[in-house]
């Protein structure tokens, strides 16, 4: 049951990046791709009816967490207690930059709110990869399941630990750019005219970089956390996951350049699903590895919540999945065809 | 002040108070738009749906608010409470975790169709979208009071060797008979809240001569509206929340009350200072024999005061926790007294020509929102030293490896995030209700 709920876990925080991040990823480039107001109000009418029920998809994933390993969210929140605040400070503004940004018409109030939107759309797929980084590679776990961590430190994985050392935030950039690169084929496909057309050069300036950035941040995982890449051989799953990936990442190349945008955007979707799942895969067991002593690392065995509270929630997560399910399929095809941007008063 | 606890608890308590500011709201505009789409949809007269337009504008603003505030209250169970959370996961992780699928999911698919969709839906489907709204949003309270209950009044638990609590019964967990009260109860605060807010800018309209349909139906509905919550507020939800606590929590009545000696007929402190040290009530004017009637439903019955239990189980701030429960009941008398009045005046035929009385109605809007804040201060408070009632105490729930100067850090800087939000909606309020109704579906040039 441990098994299961660690699934569920990965597979809500996975569905989260897909989702939540493709609006950071058109957030990033919001300033690049829309030059003018009416384009502006175009990319916020894509994003628009669903950032806020993709970001319940990170709430969904910590309750999932705090439901079944309460020991992995209490520890892992409070060992990186300011980065935590940080990414909250972020979500926060980013919410209510597209929220009051249409309330008032005058420009330098609506510059004021898509400068807050892109910086922040910018920072949180930074500190959402960089946490990833933080659980590949470690934390120091003591022998009572506690850490804590400095914003930085020696800034080096091998010396003191910090929550941002290079591999860290190596991380955080592979996850701004495999971010941007998805938004970019969102906004290709639920765009039209000259911010579908920008969105579409960008996504191939984007891909090199994808490309290289994932390479090195491989390179990187090697050197930090040998024996993640080598669970990655051993097990079938790592390797079907990672297969998936670069099939995902080939069909979002090739479906952009013959014009086929919805399967591009899918493609980089299973390609986000597909790294974020090999890298569970790989991990599994393990929640938070202890840097100081391999054996006092949170796992979904040693961290979960008794087996009557894992039993009680499979009573009706199952149920409020469907729902939501339900709720994200009604949204997606109300708001089907090309965005555009509203009349004024009347949307985004 | 190098305690990491204190700062926890102020940040929890700074952001919790901050961000229930603006759910308050939601949840009574989001029943009374319900409301007032109904009512149009059934008499199909416009003004009903120019109202509904013009709160639907306000409940965005406010549910944005209420989002962006609450998303960091999920991730501080693990930052700030995290022995806490460690401890009790396996219990309100249930709630939590459902409130996030069965209520935040609903919320956040409709929003964008309620705010934005009226013309694209149609009236019929743009009432379901406000009905979805809704149900999430009181869903959503549902789910965290029942939380909060938990900790008020565990029930349906079992706790291992180490101290770890598990469910042991769903039903009874999500039936906790102090949560349903609790959730009732606020419920009609909520109500209370956005009645009192839809009164008063139908008020200040009024006041002025500007948008008269709308002016009406506002200041109607949010007068009756008002009344009745108001009413359900004090009898019987917020008295049988009185016994509740009697029953299970005998020392924070007392505490409540400033209630320091034990013996029959007590009285109930109407006015009056608690000096904590001397063990007394400064300057008191009371009610004789009343306290033991709430209590007990019996005016001889003998109240227990502080004196009968050890200083080391006595709430840890007895003064704010006084202050706050007579705060809330005082202005609950007053909001009955004040909505009774405009209703009496409103079924006489006055009402919209009363400008004493719309003055009063138009400055009554912030005293809801104290009355809320001080009601939680009450519970949370009253619960003290223990953070689950009777088996976790508030010093054993902090994270351990946080220390005081972090979390000052990020209180400092939330402290400053939230005075430029409350500033920016108060500013972007202001302006809708300067601006007034929208037409359907005309562009706006403001
Ligand atoms: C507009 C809001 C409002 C109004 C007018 C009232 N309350 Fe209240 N009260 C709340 C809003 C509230 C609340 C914020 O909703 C609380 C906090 C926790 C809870 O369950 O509801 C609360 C809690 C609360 C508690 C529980 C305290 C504890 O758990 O320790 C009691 C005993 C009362 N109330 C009693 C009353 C009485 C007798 C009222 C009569 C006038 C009253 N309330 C009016
Ligand atoms: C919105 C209304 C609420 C307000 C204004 C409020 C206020 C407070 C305050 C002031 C404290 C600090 C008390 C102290 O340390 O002396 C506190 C503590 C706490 N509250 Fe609430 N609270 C609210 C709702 C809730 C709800 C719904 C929950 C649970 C789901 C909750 C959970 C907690 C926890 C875990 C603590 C920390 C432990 C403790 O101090 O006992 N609160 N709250
Ligand atoms: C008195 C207690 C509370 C009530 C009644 C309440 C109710 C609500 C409601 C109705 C919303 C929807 C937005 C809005 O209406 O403004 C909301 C938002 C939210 N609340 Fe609270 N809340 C309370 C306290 C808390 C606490 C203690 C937490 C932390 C666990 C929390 C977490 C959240 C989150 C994460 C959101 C954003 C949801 C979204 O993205 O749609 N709330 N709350």
């Amino acid at each position: 049951m441990e098994a299961l709920w660690f699934a569920i876990a990965v597979m809500v925080f996975a569905v989260y990046v897909v989702l939540d991040g493709f609006d950071f990823g058109a957030g990033a480039l919001h300033l690049l791709v829309a030059r003018s107001d009416g384009e502006r109000r175009q990319v916020l009418a894509a994003i628009g009816p669903f950032w806020d029920g993709n970001e319940v998809w990170l709430l969904a994933g910590g309750g999932v967490l705090f439901l079944a390993f309460p020991k992995v969210l209490a520890s892992g929140l409070s060992g990186l207690y300011l980065a935590v605040f940080m990414l909250l400070w972020v979500l926060i503004l980013r919410g209510i930059a597209i929220e009051f940004r249409s309330h008032v018409s005058d420009g330098m109030w609506r510059a004021f709110w898509d400068a807050t939107f892109s910086l922040a759309s910018v920072l949180a797929p930074v500190l959402l990869g960089a946490a990833l980084g933080n659980v590949v590679r470690g934390v120091p776990l003591s022998a009572d399941g506690w850490f804590a961590l400095p914003l930085f430190d020696s800034f080096s994985p091998g010396g003191a630990l910090g929550i941002l050392d290079w591999y860290t935030v190596l991380s955080g950039v592979t996850a701004l750019a495999v971010l941007a690169h998805h938004g970019a084929l969102f906004l290709t496909w639920k765009t039209d005219g000259d911010v579908s057309s920008r969105s579409r050069a960008l996504a191939a300036r984007l891909f090199p970089v994808v490309v290289v950035l994932w390479l090195v941040a491989t390179a990187g995982t090697v050197y930090v956390a040998p024996h993640v890449m080598g669970a990655v051989a051993k097990r079938p799953l790592a390797i079907a996951a990672t297969l998936a990936a670069c099939v995902g990442l080939a069909t979002s190349v090739l479906a952009r350049r013959r014009g086929g945008d919805l399967a591009a955007f899918l493609g980089s979707s299973a390609f986000v699903l597909g790294l974020l799942a090999a890298t569970a895969a790989s991990l599994y067991p393990v929640w938070l590895r202890s840097t100081i002593d391999p054996a006092w690392s949170l796992t979904a065995a040693n961290a979960a919540a008794a087996p009557e509270s894992l039993r009680a929630g499979l009573l009706w997560w199952p149920f409020g999945l469907v729902l939501a399910v339900c709720y994200t399929t009604l949204i997606f095809r109300h708001h089907r065809g090309k965005a555009h941007a509203a009349a004024e008063g009347e949307g985004y | 002040m190098s305690d990491p606890l204190f700062w926890h608890r102020l940040q929890f308590g700074f952001t919790i108070t901050y961000h229930y500011l603006f759910p308050q709201l939601t949840m009574g505009l989001a029943l009374l738009i319900v409301v007032l789409k109904g009512i149009g949809l059934r008499t199909g007269r416009p003004e009903f749906d120019d109202a509904a337009r013009f709160w639907i504008r306000i409940f965005g603003l406010s549910f944005a608010m209420g989002v962006v505030t609450g998303i960091p209250m999920e991730f501080q169970f693990g930052t700030n409470w995290a022995g806490f959370s460690a401890k009790a996961g396996g219990v309100i992780g249930q709630t939590l975790a459902m409130e996030g699928i069965f209520a935040f999911f609903l919320e956040s698919s409709f929003l964008a169709l309620l705010v934005w969709g009226e013309r694209k839906l149609g009236p019929r489907k743009h009432f379901l979208a406000a009905v979805a709204l809704f149900v999430g949003s009181w869903a959503s309270g549902y789910f965290i009071v029942t939380t909060n209950a938990f900790m008020q009044h565990p029930v349906g638990y079992t706790r291992d060797a180490n101290g770890v609590l598990s469910i042991a019964d769903l039903g009874a967990y999500l039936a906790n008979p102090w949560g349903l009260l609790e959730y009732a109860h606020t419920m009609c605060g909520a109500a209370v809240t956005g009645a009192f807010a839809m009164a008063a800018v139908g008020a200040y309209w009024s006041l002025r001569g500007e948008h008269a349909a709308a002016a009406r139906v506002s200041l109607n509905t949010g007068v009756v509206a008002g009344l009745i919550a108001a009413m359900l507020s004090a009898m019987p939800t917020g008295h049988e929340q009185g016994r509740m606590v009697a029953a299970h929590q005998p020392i924070t009545l007392a505490a409540m009350e400033g209630h320091f000696k034990s013996g029959p007929k007590a009285p109930l402190a109407v006015i009056g200072q608690p000096d904590v040290a001397g063990r007394k009530l400064d300057n008191p004017i009371e009610l004789p024999a009343v306290l033991s009637y709430i209590a007990y439903g019996d005016f001889s019955a003998n109240v227990q005061g502080l004196e009968d239990f050890p200083e080391s189980e006595w709430p840890t701030n007895i003064e704010l926790l006084y202050f706050s429960f007579h705060i809330m009941v005082g202005l609950g008398t007053l909001f009955i007294g004040l909505m009774g009045i405009a209703t009496l005046w409103l079924w006489r035929g006055w009402l919209a020509t009363s400008r004493w009385l719309l003055w009063s109605i138009a400055l009554a809007f912030p005293f809801p929102f104290i009355a809320n804040t001080a009601g939680w201060l009450s519970a949370e408070l009253g619960r003290q030293p223990w953070l689950i009632y009777g088996i976790m105490r508030t010093a054993e729930g902090g994270s351990p490896t946080v220390h005081g100067g972090s979390t000052l850090f990020t209180t400092l800087g939330f402290a400053g995030l939230y005075l430029v939000l409350g500033m920016l909606f108060l500013m972007l309020v202001a302006r809708e209700v300067e601006h007034g109704p929208r037409p359907l579906g005309s562009p706006d040039h403001d």
